[in-house]
């Protein structure tokens, strides 16, 4: 981080300079250097950001101007929302549409879906996100093309307030719900098939249990072991933002924020909010194996 | 044994009737299906969730489970002939119709990317320009209304006389005094008055001429000539009498009126019909829009006489046109405007532009972007640049992955741990942020954009390993049991022999499906990393930059036809990546699971 040259100091620093009647250029340089502790070593700057670090003392936010923390637990629950949002549409539509796919294997619907997911797969994030802009935003003028809340907000009731941050989260929810919910629908597929394709399903249809309790009590309850360890092990990805979708809309989340402060080169944010995503892929692998272990007996930790 | 399938066939079809709607085809297929029943079966029994479009296989499974399919198998595998894993592969393969369309897609992006350059007559950074006429303002025309003094040499005009002889000129009289003394005022015509002031030296009472006062402008040909009162007042008087020849410091000058406009000719000394121009008086003003233009003289009389045109005409046209032919012969178009008494002066020149965001036509199929580039040819080339940082970066991430991964399930122990845990901080490092600062530091090193290009490769390919590493430590874990690595091991065979001659290819198909699908992925984060800046720059092109041009969102509204083919094709590419890399899992082991 220190490497990254959009140095934020040299910034201020030609900025200060150029006022009138004002110190020169180098010496401005020195006084911030030291003001912001960046006059030290890599290593040694390291070390000393580490041990404030490691006592949950991250800084104050250069770009921000506030302490790294009290911007991050600020912008965090509008992602939060954003990704929840996002989450549960994925999952109220993917895993219903992956058991129809999985139980008319080889069926038009099947197919449909299949293909439904994969393109969801093979989207790029900026591109639906900017078709999805151009059809409702410009065409259609439903919403607004970006930003959280509209220009009339602050006139607006509570209830006025609630719809116009709802109105503005719509398209960004739509664009992560159809990123993400191809791998969701693939994935019950393939379980949904697995727990059909079973001897206790072979079972239970022998024994003359109707169809629809095959599939609803003994298929699908076998199938949501899986689901559930892999959506708790995505939990904690709904707090790391969606940083290419809320920079296109520009909804000030943990993933814009970042990206503006990765722009101006605000080290104390960046390293944080490294810190804050290596963190979360640790939790989320430790949900995950903790899950896995709890849905499915068989799995224990010896 | 046909028969017994039909029957088969039929009653899994009544006794399943949601799952059967394409009875005839399967018939068909039985015949084609024959011959890889001796193989298949046991797959199909355990599995079948990967044959997508394999309907007979999935019919098989059904018929196993209702009715007795166990007998047939023996039949089916005496008659049928055996068919190399090869051969087996490629046949499933093309039965998945899903496959097909993706490989196809494929073939098409390629064609596209890798041919199509060459049959494109244009270039990657070509830019196209157009000549367009644009009126841009020339000069202005100002009809005057005020006088202008020509003031005798060694004679003064204060402005309070000025405006004292406007006042008594107004009035009609013909005498006014200023500061004490007294100004005679001879009226020629209308717009010509000659100012005399009346000195009194002693009783004598003189009359001197100290300037005309004229509402006519002259305009000379030599530029900077001084306007002298003796001239002005012999040209004066030769308009006043209808044009006549004067004589002014021993020059013959002759006048010629065209209306109210007059060209004075300067005639030549040795009494030749030869004439040059040399002022033209007129009253209107002439001014060039910028200064640093001069205008000449024959110009300014065009520029008169077509004024004076439109003000004779008095027709409600507040514009027209005239040509002009300059110094070198050749013809400019001028427009005029008229507003009141202004006339704004267009020269129509054509200038060279670039064709920005021209729209599709014959000669740019997709039209041109902002830079005026062939929008159609930028996309060959940028399907050239994003395909092949996909098999670079895909390649790269094998060796490294292979290399690593075979090693790491090889020897478990210290190399294993440490290899594995290189993989652990490598997957907690967010890809985003880390390739925006390291985008960032190349920018401010101004990398050059054909070395960034490799750099990206590298650092996508280098940061991409770890999942193929996992992929080849687990199963090298469990291959590495079985008795023919036992057997390598007797015969002493090298170490690194035996994972990368013996281990390695028995995982090839699961990476040949890892690598098509993760194809598909790095183009994906090419093409974001571009549209953010920060992957592929200009001159060069890729589909993720073509894309950025939305960032301008006037672009995103106005020019569809730049961003909207680029990013389809960018879906397409991907999709097909993932459709065969889909078709190529189940063709290779329909066991194998995501």
């Amino acid at each position: 981080m220190r490497c990254i040259p959009i140095s934020f100091i040299e910034t201020i620093a030609r900025e200060r300079a150029s006022l009138p009647g004002s110190k020169s250029y180098t010496e401005w340089l020195e006084q911030l250097n030291e003001s912001f502790g960046m006059n030290t070593g890599i290593m040694e700057g390291f070390f000393k950001w580490f041990g404030s670090a490691i006592r949950g003392n991250f800084g104050d936010s250069w770009k921000y101007n506030v302490p790294v923390v009290e911007k991050f637990s600020e912008v965090i629950w509008d992602s939060v929302i954003l990704g929840g949002a996002a989450y549960i549409l994925q999952i109220i539509i993917a895993i219903p549409l992956g058991i129809l796919s999985a139980r008319r294997q080889y069926s038009k619907t099947d197919y449909a879906v299949t293909v439904f997911a994969l393109i969801g797969i093979s989207l790029p994030s900026f591109f639906i996100a900017t078709l999805l802009k151009l059809i409702f935003s410009i065409h259609l003028g439903w919403f607004d093309l970006f930003g959280k809340v509209g220009r009339d907000f602050e006139q607006l009731s509570p209830w006025g307030q609630f719809w116009d941050i709802a109105a503005h989260f719509t398209l960004p929810v739509i664009t992560l719900t159809l990123v993400g919910i191809g791998g969701l629908m693939r994935y019950t597929r393939t379980n949904m098939l697995e727990a059909l394709s079973s001897d206790y399903i072979r079972t239970a249809r022998a024994k003359g249990v109707s169809e629809r309790r095959v599939i609803n009590k003994h298929a699908f309850r076998n199938t949501l072991i899986p689901i559930i360890t892999i959506l708790g092990g995505t939990l904690p990805g709904l707090f790391a933002g969606a940083m290419i979708t809320e920079t296109l809309f520009q909804i000030p989340g943990i993933g814009y924020i970042s990206f503006e402060a990765m722009k101006s080169g605000d080290i104390p944010f960046t390293m944080f909010y490294m810190v804050f995503m290596a963190f979360l892929t640790l939790i989320g692998t430790l949900i995950a194996d903790i899950l896995y272990a709890a849905a499915d007996p068989r799995v224990r930790v010896n | 044994m046909n028969n017994n399938f039909n029957k088969n066939d039929k009653n899994e079809f009544e006794y399943n009737k949601t799952n059967n709607n394409s009875e005839n085809t399967d018939k068909n297929e039985f015949e084609y299906n024959k011959v890889e029943n001796n193989s298949n079966e046991k797959e199909n029994l355990g599995d079948v969730e990967f044959n997508l479009g394999n309907k007979s296989e999935s019919k098989n499974l059904n018929i196993g489970e209702k009715a007795d399919f166990e007998n047939n198998s023996p039949e089916v595998s005496s008659s049928a002939p055996m068919v190399s894993p090869t051969m087996m592969v490629v046949k499933r393969f093309l039965r998945n119709k899903l496959a097909i369309t993706g490989f196809v897609i494929l073939i098409v992006m390629f064609l596209f990317s890798f041919v199509g350059g060459f049959f494109t007559p244009y270039g990657e950074s070509q830019i196209f320009s157009k000549y367009e006429t644009m009126a841009k303002e020339y000069a202005s025309a100002v009809k005057n209304t005020d006088f202008r003094y020509t003031v005798k040499s060694g004679e003064k005009l204060d402005s309070s006389v000025k405006s004292k002889f406007i006042l008594a000129s107004n009035k009609g009289e013909d005498t006014f005094e200023a500061s004490g003394i007294e100004y005679f005022i001879t009226k020629e015509s209308d717009t010509l008055y000659r100012i005399a002031r009346l000195d009194k030296i002693g009783t004598a009472v003189n009359y001197n001429d100290i300037a005309i006062a004229s509402k006519k402008i002259f305009d000379y040909a030599v530029m900077g000539t001084e306007a002298d009162y003796e001239f002005v007042y012999a040209a004066e008087k030769a308009i006043i009498n209808d044009g006549a020849e004067f004589i002014f410091e021993e020059n013959s000058f002759e006048v010629d009126i065209n209306d109210d406009i007059a060209v004075i000719y300067r005639l030549s000394d040795n009494g030749s019909t030869e004439k040059s121009e040399y002022a033209t008086v007129s009253e209107f003003v002439v001014k060039p829009v910028s200064d640093d233009v001069y205008l000449p003289l024959s110009f300014k009389i065009a520029v008169k006489s077509a004024v004076d045109d439109m003000i004779s005409s008095e027709k409600s046209s507040n514009t027209s046109n005239f040509s002009y032919t300059n110094e070198n012969g050749e013809t400019e178009e001028y427009s005029i405007d008229r507003l009141n008494n202004q006339f704004t002066v267009k020269s129509l020149t054509s200038s060279l532009v670039i064709s920005m965001y021209e729209p599709p036509s014959r000669e740019h199929w997709l039209g041109t972007d902002g830079n005026g580039m062939d929008i159609i040819t930028r996309l060959m080339y940028g399907g050239r640049i994003s395909l092949t940082i996909g098999f670079v970066v895909v390649m790269i991430e094998l060796i490294i992955g292979v290399i690593l991964g075979g090693i790491s399930g090889y020897f478990s122990g210290a190399a294993d741990t440490v290899i594995m845990r290189i993989v652990d901080i490598l997957n907690c490092i967010p890809s985003y942020p880390l390739y925006i600062i390291i985008g960032a530091v190349m920018d401010t090193l101004r990398i050059d954009p054909k070395i960034r290009i490799y750099y990206l490769m590298l650092i996508l390919g280098a940061l991409g390993w770890t999942g193929i590493a996992r992929l080849v430590r687990g199963q090298i874990l469990s291959l590495r049991e079985q008795e023919f690595m036992t057997a390598a091991e007797a015969v002493g065979i090298r170490v690194s022999r035996r994972i990368f001659r013996h281990l390695v290819p028995n995982i090839i198909p699961q990476l040949i499906v890892v690598a098509t699908m993760g194809l598909g992925g790095i183009i994906l984060t090419e093409a974001t990393l571009s549209f953010l800046g920060l992957g592929v720059k200009f001159p060069y092109a890729s589909w993720g930059n073509i894309i950025n041009a939305v960032s301008n969102s006037y672009v995103m509204i106005n020019y569809w036809f730049v961003w909207i083919p680029a990013g389809f094709l960018i879906l397409l590419t991907v999709l097909g990546f993932n459709f065969v890399g889909d078709g190529l899992r189940d063709a290779f082991d329909p066991k194998m699971k995501r």
